[in-house]
């Protein structure tokens, strides 16, 4: 099978079998086909060439509607759900417990609650979808492909979004789905969850298929070198150690904003302060009520000693204050324009006299921060769309870099992002930190957080937990301040 | 099952290097159409008007049809900044004929220069308070517009108190609009300089690159230091302001002024023109100077329909179809992109 796209190839001479009963995992770097296969997979792109066959039947599939006639499902990377339905209609959206049009509410939520029960998923069916967090909307989309018995389930990095006891539960559900003899075709970032969960293990890179292996012979070594190409020295680069004399460049003080109450704290020159805890603890709430783009109701922000105030993102980007936001998709990029825009459009003024931009000079200051950033893209007209998942993350750090801002904050920067690009920008927020930038670096990836921060601030429910430095700074300790109330300190 | 490692091969590293505007495929196929666009079906209706019609290719026929749609560009050309923005404006109808008559009852007591200056400001007062609405109070700038253009319409027959306002050809407002230069009329040189200006403000300029972004993805927008609203409140003026110089220009053409001149005819003709010209009504793309081809070629279809004399029901029929091509289009090219 192959897949174009815009003259790309995003696939090149694939073939694979799926059996039913195994979990089959696809892995890769960003960029290097899994999520096109699994596309294909479900019907929602059709390959340009070659062919598939179910059960020695040759399968066309013409959408995603065919696919599910053929008892395929797909759960995408990104959930999308309807979100003035409630859980329950988003759930049996396209398959409604109906007689004669009409929709029975009771016997929908009653096979609700059987379904939730059996997952172990606990969500209300009658709240709207639309107030839901992502990992939320994950579960709903999830509990929609269990709803319908699929022979084959597509399950796109399923657990990016997930806290590490829904992730659980989640594995759960995967094991129990092939017990019962359907076919899961997992494709995931998470190499531990690969070889926990899977049978076989299938491994592309650059659209082409390099091996198919048993998940019994296979370790994560062996699976990086086949993604990579190369073995992959060291995950994290080394740790600068930060005086503790350098100036402070942020004081955050006793900050209450929509799901934050009184967090304090300090960043200094060239730190690296991650922020941990549970999705949906008010790290991304705290990070935009720092950036001021939330209503701040108590407390004060200061960046150089000087006050921010109001609701102004643009004032905290001209005083050196910038944000990578959690979504790149929804809250980071334009999709349809190109490299070149989405770069440079924080900072026109740098490359612009009097509001007429210097067609030359934006060029310029692009080529120059996508040559730092190493983003990789046919051209800077390309729209941003086309780039893989790391490339679009490194465009956001490209444009962070334009505004050469002295405190970064980072919230999930590498979420669904491949093992190449994490290490990319792993040496990118070091190098910045270097520079002498100070960096909040939010993550739910405990590792991460571990491996690159000088101290980790733990989150629960909108409070600190926990400040952790040094030798204290271990994952049992964040862990048992993201799970209690009280924290260890 | 394939089980061992293809030959690496240096395809990847050609492509990268190829320019993307080269790349063959339905892809750039799209991109010409939205870059070439409506162009290529106006030059064949031009060509074949040329060969079908005799008068149709002779100087006063074509001024007369630039004449005729001025102040359809003017509105044209603002309003397809609106929707790249992310907004819509229908209330330029009602807008424009608000402008007209309070063009004419100054013109009919007051210095000419006053009714211009006059017009035009009511025109961005109206975009302003559309702005405001839109962003301030939040509501859907479709329904804001629609509503304000029941508003403005009212107003408009107030201040006429629902006659018509007739003005002398003697009086210094009639050259306005018709003093001519180079046998062209000056409403002509007027849409001209009100186009290429805005459509320079859209691609090369700072002020574009945010309303492209604003229209694009408003949240990103803002997050990455756009001040999403005030870009919109701008459009929104600009709007408003062209409606007020089209009115302007027409009642200085025609003599004439009347509250329901516009209408909802002429928002929905701005539309048309906009869309057929292969801007978004998803916002976040477009291009001012092919909203201009888009109302000329919509003008094209109504002189050709008189010049050759076919029953004008059809024109009508035509436009329609021609409309859903184009939105038919834009979704496909969106679709097709996923």
């Amino acid at each position: 099978m192959s897949k174009r796209f815009g003259g790309v190839p995003a696939l090149i001479d694939v073939s694979l079998t799926i059996e039913l009963g195994k979990v089959h995992a696809l892995i890769g770097e960003n960029g290097a086909g899994k999520s096109t296969l699994g596309k294909i997979i479900s019907g929602v792109i059709g390959p340009d060439e070659g062919d598939m066959t179910f059960a020695g039947r040759p399968l066309v599939l013409r959408s995603p509607r065919e696919a599910l006639a053929q008892g395929i499902i797909a759960i995408a990377q990104d959930p999308s759900i309807v979100p003035g339905l409630t859980v329950a209609e988003n759930v049996y959206l396209g398959s409604e417990v109906a007689t004669a049009g009409f929709v029975r509410r009771r016997e929908a939520r009653r096979r609700f609650r059987e379904l939730a029960n059996r997952v172990g998923f606990d969500l209300s069916p009658d709240v709207r979808a639309g107030s839901l967090s992502t990992a939320e909307r994950q579960k709903v989309e999830i509990m929609r492909a269990l709803s319908r018995n699929a022979s084959i389930v597509v399950m796109d990095e399923p657990s990016a979004a997930l806290s590490s006891n829904e992730s659980a539960a989640l594995h759960e559900i995967i094991r129990s789905l092939s017990r019962r003899g359907s076919a899961v075709v997992l494709i995931s970032h998470f190499l531990p969850e690969v070889l926990s969960l899977s049978d076989t293990i299938t491994t592309l890179r650059d659209g082409r298929l390099v091996r198919t292996v048993e998940a019994a012979g296979a370790t994560e070594e062996s699976l990086i070198e086949g993604m990579l190409g190369r073995s992959l020295s060291s995950a994290f680069p080394e740790k600068v150690p930060v005086d503790s004399n350098v100036p402070v460049l942020l004081e955050v003080e006793h900050v209450s904003a929509p799901g934050v109450s009184d967090c304090s704290f300090v960043l200094r020159q060239g730190e690296i302060l991650g922020i941990s805890g549970l999705v949906g603890a008010g790290r991304s709430e705290l990070a935009r009520a720092i950036f001021r783009d939330a209503k701040v109701s108590a407390g004060t922000v200061r960046l150089d000693g000087t006050e921010l105030a109001g609701r102004h993102p643009h004032r905290s980007i001209y005083r050196g204050l910038v944000l990578i936001p959690e979504s790149r998709k929804d809250m980071g990029l334009m999709m349809g324009r190109s490299v070149k825009e989405n770069i440079s459009l924080s900072r026109l003024d740098l490359v612009s006299r009097l509001g007429w931009i210097a067609g030359i000079r934006e060029r310029r200051a692009v080529t120059q921060l996508m040559t730092k950033t190493n983003v990789r893209a046919a051209s800077m007209a390309m729209p941003a769309m086309m780039l893989s998942g790391g490339n679009q993350q490194k465009l956001l750090f490209a444009r962070s870099m334009m505004c050469s801002p002295s405190v970064l904050i980072a919230d999930e920067p590498t979420r669904g992002v491949d093992v190449g690009s994490k290490r990319a920008i792993y040496d990118l927020l070091v190098q910045m930190a270097r520079e002498g930038m100070g960096i909040i670096l939010i993550s739910s990836e405990l590792d991460e957080v571990l491996g690159l921060a000088h101290r980790t601030l733990v989150m629960r429910h909108g409070r600190f937990t926990a400040e952790l430095t040094g030798e204290a700074m271990n994952e049992q300790a964040v862990l048992a301040a993201a799970f209690t109330d009280t924290g260890v300190t | 099952m394939t089980n061992q490692i293809p030959e690496p091969t240096d395809t990847l590293e050609d492509l990268e290097d190829a320019p993307w505007r080269l790349r063959t495929g339905t892809l750039s196929l799209l991109g010409s159409w939205r870059t070439a666009g409506i162009a290529i079906p106006f030059l064949i209706l031009f060509v074949v008007l040329s060969i079908t019609s005799g008068p149709f290719l002779h100087t006063t026929n074509l001024i007369n049809i630039l004449d005729q749609q001025a102040s359809t560009l003017c509105i044209a050309a603002a309003g397809t900044l609106v929707l790249v923005a992310g907004g819509i404006d229908l209330s330029v109808g009602a807008t424009y004929g608000l402008a007209t008559v309070v063009a004419g009852e100054i013109a009919a007591h007051h210095s000419p220069v006053l009714a211009i200056v006059g017009a035009i400001a009511v025109g961005l007062l109206v975009g302003l308070v559309n702005g405001l609405i839109v962003t301030v109070f939040k509501i859907n700038a479709l329904i804001t517009t629609l509503a304000m253009s029941f508003v403005v319409g009212g107003i408009a027959l107030r201040v006429s108190s629902g006659n018509l306002i007739v003005l002398s050809a003697s009086s210094g407002f009639y050259r306005f609009a018709n003093a001519q230069w180079l046998t062209v009329p000056s409403a002509v040189w007027m849409t001209l300089v009100f186009v290429v200006v805005l459509g320079l403000l859209l691609s090369r300029t700072t002020f574009g690159r945010y309303m492209v972004a604003s229209g694009g993805n408003a949240e990103a927008a803002r997050l990455a230091g756009v001040r999403v609203n005030r870009i919109r409140v701008i459009t929104f003026v600009l709007s408003g302001g062209a409606a007020g110089l089209g009115g302007v220009i027409d009642i200085s053409r025609l003599l004439s002024a009347q509250a329901a001149s516009g209408g909802t005819t002429l928002a929905f003709t701005v539309l048309a023109g906009i869309v057929v010209g292969g801007t978004s009504i998803a916002g976040g793309e477009g291009s001012v100077w092919r909203t201009g081809i888009g109302v000329l070629f919509i003008a094209l279809i109504g002189n050709g329909f008189n010049l050759l004399a076919v029953n004008p029901l059809y024109q009508q029929i035509v436009l329609g179809i021609i409309l859903l091509i184009a939105v038919g289009l834009d979704s496909w090219a969106r679709q097709r992109r996923r």
